[in-house]
């Protein structure tokens, strides 16, 4: 570390080499501004053969990073770009785009740091840190200078000034923050929409309620018949854009029990309070998670389980689908499903507990 | 009339010294020519997530002319046949016409996924590297503040940034947001609801999620990131101890030239394989995943790897729900212990670990030199269990396709997650631990008794011994002398020096190459041993 070398170096110092002498210059400023570069020693020999061939790979790196940048340019341009069905050429733009920009980034990169690491003359230098706190001079300006200031600004003889402005400023406060948050704040109860879905029946202005069906995504309605034994199926609320987001928390899973499962089923709604809430064999569960509002949609037929695949709740479809492992504790809440006058399956009324993922005022 | 010469040679010292009358640039100048810079491999990992955060806001800026935050429902009529017809968001068609109708649009995209995903690694690999060595103590411990809130606001642009494309991955993410919002006792439905302008999904989200992404989250990591840097800056890099290296001084070289090329042939290069990861490894098709519908979800929906662990947690997290029976009675639901109480305790304990520390050791200095992690075992069992814990979280959010993947039942899996992120960490903590003293003890055996050459000896009175490679000078009677450590690596292999030249297999490499990190970018050569003689450890 003490050895102290700098170009031509084991030559011995030259005065009278102009190199030298502007890297001596150079390290007299770096000295003063606290700097000793102990050791400058350039990695190869100035014009020796291992210097030139480094300057030809550096120069050759940037060659072919000019190479792969033409070659993303003409792809860019010429390449057929546009989607077609199929697998034509066109899958390939983006590939060949990635790898010709890839490269050319590369290949500058490598360059550059092949100059910088290999061709600049390796150095060793030490900084003084200047540690911990500032001069003591400093210190002691700038702390009288404050307390002079607090002294003039007279709050301690004077404390309702500091007591007025305190009271003062934490309204003008608020009144930057009223507008930013104000804005924001949407009353969540609103048309008791935490608690209401889809499913409610419809009620007309005469005071007739009408009963909202069951239909798949297009809005077609669902007989009984249209699920086989065993068989689930997605329903949306049969109210104009009922499949779509604006109820999101209306989808709803109708499952076909087999007659064995359907009889457990009942019996466990009857212990529930929930008589009537199947139609036959049909049993109705929200397909929103009670945990996250996933849907739940991962049916088991053999063991009567719905697996929601977000955070893996299952639940039980003939146990009221009471939540039996993972983080879900909340059971589904059960659509009380009929039949109407045409045949179609209609939901009874709204879900009678809360559906989706649970809160703090949650009854 | 004479032509006056043009003096070619002059002009950039006049046009300088042009610049500096009038903008006085000579002083701060001289100060940034004149500043060293210590260097190692480890202390460019922050660099990697300040280069793709480069990236992110070019990339970023291009997707913004194309991409149209609304909700606004569209029937798509793109190129992607699959889903001619469909009803989506516009938000979901601007961003499949950016994947195919957009000329280079879908490189675009995909290099901003995996520049994302890149900060988001480098950031973590880079606090690791800072816990580990202990730069985060004094007086570095507000860098260390801002750098952990660099990751939850990465984690926060990551976030809205997915939700972004209204696909239905992005859109089931959305979902179980609301629910972590939902689940905040007391405020929980007038956040989610004022949030989302309404019951979720709403109208608003995507066009308030596109202003959170594009403006105010980048600019306040630009923010942290500026300050970041200027901390680094003006509080000057730590650095290894090694030869000539002490807490009062900087040892590494200055930062024109040779640092400053560097770091820009770092640049290109994390960009260049930026750009090949997003030309040639696909990332989120939304065109394969649909718009986003609320009853639709397939089986291994994961989030982006930085979030898996919030995922996991929620996974392993039991069915426990708190009533308070007080009026009409009130819940407090089990989501919210893993996805609101456990990023708070661990956003709290990162920031304030400096402080925790510093207290238990009583230590009130400031510090300048790195501590190899094995010299403080306590702190890297520490980090060593919060990084188990990360990992068991992480597994555990994709549980589900391990389980596929492997056969196993994924309750079993859950459990497994359940049990071992109890014990994990403590035997994480305990291995860590012994294998940190063991290290150390090792170290100091080398010092004392110089390196082990794997060569027996029989000596006259027929007992076998090792013959070590003395480090220092020899006593009169042939013992090494007793080397202090000074923190920094020691060699374990023997090198050619006194030795029978390469006979002696290593483990990767037959004979240890010196030591090059302490001093690292110009360490003067070695000077050459004395001349071969007969092997031995000194008992002569």
């Amino acid at each position: 570390m003490s050895t102290t070398t700098a170009h031509g170096a084991g030559q011995g110092p030259e005065v009278n080499d102009p190199v030298q002498q502007r890297f001596e210059v150079v390290r007299e400023h770096a000295r003063a501004d606290g700097i000793n570069i102990v050791h400058y020693e350039p990695q190869f020999e100035p014009g020796s053969k291992a210097e030139r061939r480094m300057t030809r790979t550096v120069a050759s790196l940037f060659l072919l990073a000019g190479l792969a940048g033409t070659a993303f340019l003409a792809i860019y341009i010429w390449w057929p770009w546009r989607n077609e069905y199929g697998s034509g050429p066109d899958k390939l733009y983006t590939p060949l785009l990635g790898l010709t920009f890839g490269l050319a980034l590369l290949f500058v990169g490598i360059g550059v740091l092949t100059w910088g690491k290999k061709l600049l003359p390796r150095e060793v230098s030490i900084q003084d840190r200047h540690e911990g706190a500032s001069k003591a001079e400093d210190v002691t300006a700038v702390a009288d200078t404050m307390s002079y200031m607090a002294d003039e600004l007279g709050v301690k003889r004077r404390p309702l000034l500091g007591i007025s402005l305190l009271a003062g400023l934490a309204p003008i406060g608020a009144v930057v923050a009223a507008p930013l948050v104000g804005g924001l704040i949407s009353q969540p109860h609103k048309n008791n929409q935490m608690f209401r879905t889809g499913w409610a029946p419809i009620e007309d202005d005469h005071g007739g309620r009408k009963l909202v069906r069951l239909t798949r995504e297009d809005g077609t309605p669902i007989r009984p018949e249209d699920v086989t034994t065993g068989g689930q199926m997605t329903v949306f609320p049969g109210i104009p854009g009922g499949a779509k987001n604006l109820h999101a928390d209306s989808p709803t899973l109708l499952i076909h029990l087999r007659p064995d499962d359907a009889q457990k089923a009942r019996e466990a709604n009857e212990r529930e309070r929930k008589n009537g809430y199947m139609w036959g064999n049909y049993i109705a569960y929200s397909k929103i998670c009670t945990h996250a509002g996933c849907p739940a949609s991962l049916y088991e037929q053999q063991t009567n389980r719905l697996l929601c695949p977000c955070h893996q709740s299952q639940f039980h479809i003939v146990d009221n689908a009471k939540p039996i492992f993972g983080p879900a504790s909340r059971r589904l809440p059960q659509l009380p499903l009929t039949v109407d006058d045409e045949g179609f399956l209609v939901a009874k009324s709204d879900f009678t507990e809360t559906v989706g993922p649970d809160f703090w005022e949650r009854p | 009339m004479k032509r006056r010469k043009v003096d070619l040679k002059s002009m950039p010292a006049a046009a300088a010294r042009g610049v500096d009358e009038r903008f006085q640039v000579a002083t701060p100048l001289r100060g940034l020519l004149n500043k060293v810079f210590p260097d190692h491999w480890s202390f460019l990992l922050g660099e990697i997530a300040l280069f793709s955060f480069i990236v992110l806001l070019l990339t970023g800026t291009f997707l913004t002319i194309f991409f149209e935050p609304s909700l606004r429902e569209v029937t798509y009529d793109g190129s992607y046949a699959p889903l001619r017809g469909v009803h989506m968001s516009a938000a979901f068609e601007s961003s499949l016409n950016l994947s195919f109708d957009v000329r280079g649009g879908l490189i675009m995209r995909q290099m901003h996924h995996w520049a994302a995903l890149l900060f988001m690694a480098s950031i973590v690999c880079h606090m690791l590297r800072i816990f580990f060595t202990g730069a985060f103590r004094k007086p570095r411990e507000g860098n260390w503040i801002i750098g952990s809130l660099l990751f939850w606001v990465g984690f926060l642009a990551g976030f809205t940034g997915y939700s972004l494309p209204d696909d239905a991955l992005s859109g089931t993410g959305l979902r179980i947001a609301s629910a972590i919002m939902l689940s905040i006792p007391v405020i929980g439905t007038w956040v989610t609801s004022s949030i989302f302008g309404g019951e979720f999904p709403g109208d608003i989200i995507i066009s308030r999620f596109f202003i959170a992404h594009v403006m105010l989250i980048p600019a306040l990591l630009l923010a942290l990131i500026g300050a970041h840097l200027g901390l680094v800056f003006k509080q000057k890099h730590t650095q290894w101890p090694g030869p000539g290296r002490t807490n009062d001084n900087v040892v590494g070289e200055r930062m024109f030239p040779r640092y400053a090329i560097k770091q820009g042939g770092y640049m290109l290069l994390v960009s260049g394989v930026i750009a090949l990861l997003g030309g040639l490894f696909q990332i989120n098709p939304i065109w394969l995943f649909g718009p986003y519908e609320a009853a639709v979800v397939s089986a291994a929906s994961q989030p982006d790897w930085y979030v898996m662990f919030l995922d996991g947690s929620t996974r392993l997290m039991p069915g426990w729900e708190l009533h308070i029976p007080i009026g009409d009675g009130y819940v407090i639901p089990p989501i919210f212990w893993p996805t609101v109480v456990l990023p708070g305790i661990l956003v709290m304990l990162t920031i304030a670990y400096p402080f925790i520390e510093a207290r238990m050791t009583k230590d009130k200095a400031s510090h300048n030199l790195l501590q190899r992690p094995r010299d403080v075992p306590e702190r890297t069992a520490l980090g060593a269990m919060a990084v188990s814990f990360f990992l068991v979280l992480t597994f555990t959010g994709a549980n589900d396709v391990i389980a596929d993947k492997l056969r196993i039942s994924l309750n079993a899996m859950t459990w497994a997650g359940r049990i071992g992120l109890i014990i994990i960490p403590p035997l994480a903590y305990y291995f860590t631990h012994r294998i940190c003293l063991g290290l150390q003890q090792h170290d100091r055996e080398v010092l004392v008794h110089g390196v082990e050459t794997g060569i027996i000896r029989r000596l006259p009175d027929g007992r076998f011994e090792e013959v070590h490679q003395p480090l220092a000078q020899v006593d009169e009677h042939g013992h090494p002398q007793e080397l202090p450590y000074i923190g920094w690596t020691v060699p374990k292999k023997m090198n050619r020096l006194g030795a029978l030249g390469p006979a002696v297999k290593g483990f990767f490499f037959p004979i240890e190459k010196p030591v090059d990190a302490p001093v690292s970018p110009g360490h003067p050569p070695v000077s050459s041993g004395p001349d071969r003689e007969e092997i031995g450890s000194g008992h002569r």
